[in-house]
């Protein structure tokens, strides 16, 4: 009898077991947030008025760009890639200081529930155009940044417009306690909350089976092209929250897409996101932005060429999927 | 008997169907050069008496830069890689050799210095993603933030000596031998046809279209990948540095981020042109004429008073119908 329950048994005995797991799992994750707390206090030493107002800022500033690390890390971790993270952000953007300016607070949500649905539109587009087309994913995602960009140029031609108050008082500010700001609480709220369900759910599993083996994925019986269509419209969501957040700290809408693309794919492969699909979550994505941001911040600290903070980044980016390759490489010879 | 004839008239439209997907597939570059004529013949229509020897050197000037940075686009794609960093080595390239307008040494050096820096970083990205085994993406957009951190670390120590184009590369960028033939062709021509030849009839070239067909038949039949890969980033910055002086001379601008927005475009006209972005698939011929259809119709667009809004609206539609319809011929091959 107890031979025959052991296997069931063992699992249930042992939590322990279940832990450990969990902790290998996301190794990743921990030692990203292991080395932002360590940057942290790193800040503090040599910046000893480091306080509050830096916590702030800092949150605010890297807003745009963890949302925009989240909504990348949706869609390759389906094993796909979006190049026009950045020209979505824009449009949305625009399409949302525009409509906002002069109009009631009543208004302004149905503006951000409208541009909400826009997102979902345009990463739907997105992923149809993948799917139905066959075009490898950069390819269309590339010509449809194009697309994207322009269409925010048709909106708002130089910057202008604004955004609803209670929209930048979403994101300014702190809650409670002065030590938590605004901002962060509602990334990891807006992250949370959508991400957690579907990863929980079966389209969630169907996200990461299709993008580490769209065949298996599709042998075991889950619709590939859907799966991935509703990975670019998450995508698309997440791009238009982040153009929200972009109305809502800079007060107005700029029709040329920042640097948000690039850097969400580096930030993405930096998070624990493996580009072949199929390995990774959102957390990770976001602290490694949080991460890249303090380094800026410090390097200006010590008096070094912010500019080199640059350079750090790209040397960050090629060691980390250096050694991530070797030690692949090294377990596959194993 | 009705039967009979509507399989034979059905089996004749199925093969005329075959011939184009055929020509389409084997021979992309008459469809491309058909598409071209059309959006000329269009750019005549519409603004009656704009086609002129003039207007095509013009158009010539404009797309030699592309093609080049196309260049790089192509032989990387070939392989199954892509190149993210030219854009940030052009602009370095133009940037560092006006730093040199001033000082002793003059333009000569600066070009020295600026092919120097580019083959290292080349030689940088060759050996991460053919020894290292890094994703070309990811190892060629972190050899761009490098070199731009670097351009600007180097535009801050010499921003006291002036900087300025030099006449020499105004000259090769911009200006035009008897207002049709531009300079730069002084530049492109040498280079096309190496890369058409190289492509063609070296082994070298070869081995880019076996390692991006099948990177391990290409392993067992004794090709070394990661030498071809080296050699194959250095070339690319290296063609990246020359579009870089030829876009400082053709602008009169030496900025580190001058080229950013050919990046894109480069790599649009590359899939344009037939090179597939899944490798062992594609050549220069057709990149070429990509890039002077990216520019026909970029020029058409503004000829005809539409905003750059439109204009992106419609490059990108083209890439995606363009790319699909590629797909489409190839996949059922």
């Amino acid at each position: 009898m107890t031979a025959s329950a052991s296997p069931i048994g063992t699992v249930r005995a042992r939590p322990l077991d279940a832990a450990s797991a969990w902790l290998r799992r996301n190794a990743w994750t921990i030692g990203l947030v292991g080395f932002l707390a360590f940057l942290l206090v790193f800040t503090k030493v040599i910046q000893p008025r480091y306080g509050v107002a830096g916590i702030q800022g800092l949150a605010i500033s890297v807003l745009p760009l963890a949302l925009a690390a989240v909504a990348q890390a949706i869609v390759v971790i389906a094993g796909g890639i979006d190049l026009s993270i950045g020209s979505m952000m824009a449009l949305t953007n625009v399409v949302a200081a525009s409509l906002m300016k002069g109009q009631s607070d009543e208004f302004a949500v149905v503006v951000v529930i409208g541009v909400l649905l826009l997102g979902l539109v345009v990463g739907a587009v997105n992923g149809m155009l993948v799917v139905v087309t066959r075009v490898p994913d950069i390819v269309v995602t590339l010509a449809m940044s194009f697309v994207w960009a322009g269409c925010a140029l048709l909106v708002l031609k130089t910057p202008g417009g604004a955004a609803a108050p209670w929209l930048k008082g979403l994101v300014l500010g702190s809650l409670g306690n002065e030590w938590i700001p605004k901002a962060a609480v509602a990334l990891i709220l807006i992250t949370f909350v959508v991400w957690l369900p579907v990863r929980r759910s079966g389209a969630g599993l169907a996200l990461y089976a299709v993008g580490s083996s769209p065949l298996a994925a599709f042998r075991s019986g889950v619709s590939v092209g859907r799966t991935k269509i509703f990975a670019y419209t998450l995508t698309g969501l997440f791009a238009a929250v982040a153009g929200l957040s972009l109305t809502a700290s800079t007060g107005v809408g700029t029709p040329v897409p920042g640097p948000y693309t690039l850097q969400s794919v580096a930030a993405v492969v930096l998070g624990g996101v493996s580009l072949a699909g199929g390995r990774g979550g959102v957390f990770g994505p976001i602290v490694a932005v949080v991460i890249l941001s303090l380094i800026r911040t410090d390097m200006t600290f010590l008096n070094l060429n912010t500019n080199l903070a640059t350079v750090a980044q790209g040397v960050i980016l090629i060691a980390v999927v250096m050694v991530g390759t070797l030690i692949q490489i090294r377990r596959n010879r194993a | 008997m009705t039967e009979t004839m509507d399989t034979a008239t059905a089996r004749r439209s199925w093969q005329t169907a075959t011939g184009w997907r055929n020509l389409f597939r084997d021979r992309p570059i008459i469809p491309l050069i058909a598409l071209l004529g059309v959006l000329v013949v269009v750019s005549e229509l519409v603004r009656p008496g704009v086609v002129s020897t003039q207007w095509a050197g013009v158009m010539i000037r404009a797309a030699i830069p592309l093609s080049i940075l196309a260049a790089c686009q192509t032989l990387a794609m070939l392989t199954g890689g892509i190149d993210l960093s030219v854009g940030a080595v052009a602009s370095m390239s133009g940037f560092v050799v006006a730093t040199f307008v001033s000082s002793p040494g003059g333009w000569p050096l600066g070009i020295a210095v600026a092919l120097v820096a580019a083959i290292l970083a080349g030689l940088l990205t060759g050996i991460g993603v053919g020894v290292f085994r890094v994703h070309p993406l990811i190892m060629t957009l972190g050899m761009s933030f490098v070199v731009l951190g670097l351009a600007n670390v180097w535009q801050l120590l010499r921003v006291q000596t002036g900087t300025g184009t030099p006449e020499e590369l105004r000259w090769l960028g911009s200006a035009t031998f008897l207002e049709v033939l531009p300079h730069s062709l002084l530049v492109f021509v040498p280079v096309a046809v190496l890369i058409l030849l190289g492509l063609r009839r070296t082994g070298y070239g070869r081995l880019l279209y076996a390692i991006g067909d099948n990177p391990i038949a290409a392993r067992l039949s004794g090709a070394r990948g990661w030498q071809v890969l080296i050699v194959l980033y250095v070339i690319s910055a290296v063609l990246a540095a020359f579009a870089g002086f030829l876009y400082s001379g053709l602008t009169n601008v030496a900025s580190v981020s001058l080229v950013d927005s050919a990046v894109l475009p480069s790599v649009a006209a590359a899939v344009i042109g037939g090179t597939s972005i899944m490798g062992g698939r594609g050549g220069y011929g057709g990149t070429i004429v990509g890039a002077l259809i990216l520019t026909v119709i970029s020029s058409l667009l503004s000829s005809l008073g539409y905003t750059e809004a439109v204009r992106q609206v419609l490059f990108g539609s083209i890439i995606v119908v363009v790319a699909a319809a590629y797909t489409r011929v190839t996949a059922e091959s």
